[in-house]
C-alpha cells in the first residue's frame, strides 16, 4: 500500500463523516493510504481577498510547514485535500507566498517553532490524484458500474475559481462527468455545474440560498438527473438540507438526493456499506435512488 | 442619465482606499456589464456589481456604504473570471466589507446564529470571517 498525504478538514471530521469515509476507503481500493496530516488546523474556509491581510494565510501556511516535514517522512510531496474549501485555501495560501515572498516573510514573525517553507508541497484536489493515478486505470476496479444512473455532476465554485487555482476549464471543466463515466454512470449535460450554491449565507441568509438551492436542483431534474455529485460539504449542506426551504416557498418542487462522488466511487467499488456510506448524514436520502447498485 | 462629478475621484480618500485594500484599479472598468449579467447573486442586491463601479468611478462612495450589494456577494469569483480587463471584483467587494469592518463593526452576530447543530463548521467560519472583524 502507497501512502499520501492527506488533509481532512474540520467538516469532515462532524458533518461529513460520508465523505470522508468514502474517500479513504476509495483510495484504499486504489492501493493508497491516505495518511491524515499530523497536527493539522483548520484552513479559515475561505480565503482574504484584502492585499493587507495575512490572518487568513498564516494558518494554511503552518499546514503547509507541517506538510513539508511530513513528506519527508512518507516520500511524496503531494497532499491531497478532499474537501473544495481546503483544497482552495491551501492552494491560494501555496500560490500567494511563492508570489508574494514579503508575506512569508511577515508571517514568520508570527511563527515561532515552525522551519521555512520551501514551496515544493504540491496541494492537489482528490479529483486531480484520481486523474493523475488514470481514469483508465480505475475501470479495473470498478466492480459495480452505476450503469443506468444519471448523475448531474456539480463543481461549485472552489475548484474552478479563481482561475490560478482551477482543476479544470473554468467554464467548462469535464474531469468530473470523465471519472464517474467510469465508474459507469451515465452523465447529464448539466449547464449549472459551476454556479454559487449560495455558500456562507447559509448561515445568516438561508433563503437565498433556498432560492439558489431551488434552481440548481430544479435544473438539475429538468436535464433529467437522479442524483447530483460534488465534492464540497458546504455545497452538499446547502443543496441537501436547504431543500426544505426551496419545497416550502414552491410546492411543485420535487427533492432531489445529493451524493459526494465519493461515495459513488466506494459503491462502484463494491464498498457500500454503512460504515462508509453514512446515509445516515444526509437530509434527502438516497437511498431510494441508488438501492439497484447497494 | 446626467450627472456632474464634483471632485476628481482619483482624489478621493474612501476610493483610495478601497483600491489600496483590494489591490485593484478600479478605474480600468469599462462597464461592460459582464459581471452583472454572470452575477448569481445579482437578483438579491439592490446595487449591481457594474454599478458598483460606476459609483466608484464616480468618487460616490457613501451609497456603497449602505448598500446591501458587498454583503450579499458570495465571493464566488464568477465575476473575477470572466471581467475581460481582469478586476478581481470579489476582492473589491470585500474591500468595501472591510472598511466598515475594520471599524469594529458585525454584520453579522455569532450569538444569534441558529441552527448551531447542523451547520457544517466550513459555514460558520466562512460566514464569520466574512462577516465579522
Amino acid at each position: 500500500m502507497k501512502k499520501i498525504m492527506f488533509y481532512p478538514g474540520c467538516t469532515l471530521k462532524g458533518v461529513a463523516k460520508n465523505l470522508e469515509d468514502s474517500t479513504i476507503e476509495s483510495a484504499r481500493v486504489l492501493g493508497y493510504e491516505l495518511m491524515e496530516l499530523p497536527n493539522w488546523t483548520c484552513c479559515g474556509a475561505v480565503y482574504g481577498l484584502a492585499q493587507d491581510s495575512v490572518k487568513f494565510t498564516i494558518a494554511n501556511v503552518r499546514n503547509l510547514i507541517r506538510a513539508q516535514e511530513y513528506s519527508k517522512e512518507i516520500g511524496d510531496n503531494r497532499l491531497i485535500a478532499v474537501c473544495s474549501m481546503c483544497y482552495n485555501n491551501l492552494k491560494r495560501a501555496h500560490i500567494d507566498v511563492m508570489k508574494n515572498r514579503d508575506k512569508l516573510k511577515t508571517l514568520k514573525l508570527f511563527m515561532d517553532e515552525e522551519s521555512e517553507y520551501e514551496g515544493h508541497i504540491n496541494v492537489q484536489h482528490y479529483l486531480q490524484f484520481l486523474k493523475e493515478f488514470g481514469f483508465e486505470k480505475i475501470k479495473n476496479y470498478v466492480k459495480k458500474p452505476l450503469k443506468g444512473l444519471k448523475v448531474a455532476p456539480y463543481y461549485g465554485c472552489l475548484l474552478l475559481r479563481p482561475r490560478e487555482v482551477a482543476i479544470d476549464d473554468v467554464e467548462d471543466p469535464h474531469i468530473l462527468e470523465n471519472l464517474l463515466r467510469v465508474l459507469g454512470a451515465e452523465v447529464v449535460d448539466y449547464p449549472l455545474k459551476n454556479e454559487c450554491c449560495g455558500s456562507y449565507h447559509t448561515v445568516d441568509k438561508k433563503e437565498i440560498v433556498g432560492e439558489r438551492t431551488y434552481k440548481l436542483v430544479s435544473v438539475a431534474h429538468d436535464v433529467g438527473a437522479d442524483v447530483i455529485a460534488t465534492s464540497c460539504p458546504l455545497c452538499f449542506f446547502n443543496l441537501d438540507r436547504r431543500q426544505e426551504i426551496a419545497k416550502a416557498k414552491h410546492p411543485r418542487f420535487e427533492n432531489m438526493p445529493i451524493v459526494y462522488f465519493t461515495q459513488l466511487m466506494a459503491i462502484a467499488f463494491g464498498k457500500n456499506s454503512d460504515d462508509v456510506l453514512h446515509f445516515d448524514r444526509h437530509y434527502i436520502s438516497p437511498k431510494e435512488v441508488l438501492a439497484p447498485w447497494l | 442619465m446626467k450627472y456632474t462629478i464634483k471632485e476628481d475621484p482619483h482624489k478621493n480618500e474612501d476610493v483610495q482606499e478601497i483600491m489600496a485594500i483590494s489591490g485593484q484599479n478600479i478605474f480600468s472598468c469599462f462597464q461592460c456589464g459582464r459581471c452583472s449579467s454572470s452575477c448569481p447573486m445579482a437578483e438579491f442586491m439592490d446595487i449591481l456589481p457594474n454599478q458598483v463601479f460606476m459609483l466608484l468611478q464616480e468618487g460616490n462612495v457613501e451609497p456603497l456604504m449602505t448598500a446591501k450589494t458587498p454583503w450579499i456577494c458570495a465571493a464566488c469569483f464568477t465575476c473575477t473570471v470572466r471581467c475581460p480587463v481582469g478586476l478581481d471584483l470579489a476582492a473589491v467587494m470585500e474591500a468595501i466589507r472591510e472598511k466598515q469592518l475594520r471599524k469594529n463593526y458585525d454584520y453579522v452576530d455569532p450569538y444569534k446564529v441558529e441552527e448551531r447543530d447542523i451547520l457544517p463548521p466550513i459555514a460558520m467560519v466562512s460566514n464569520f470571517r466574512k462577516f465579522t472583524p
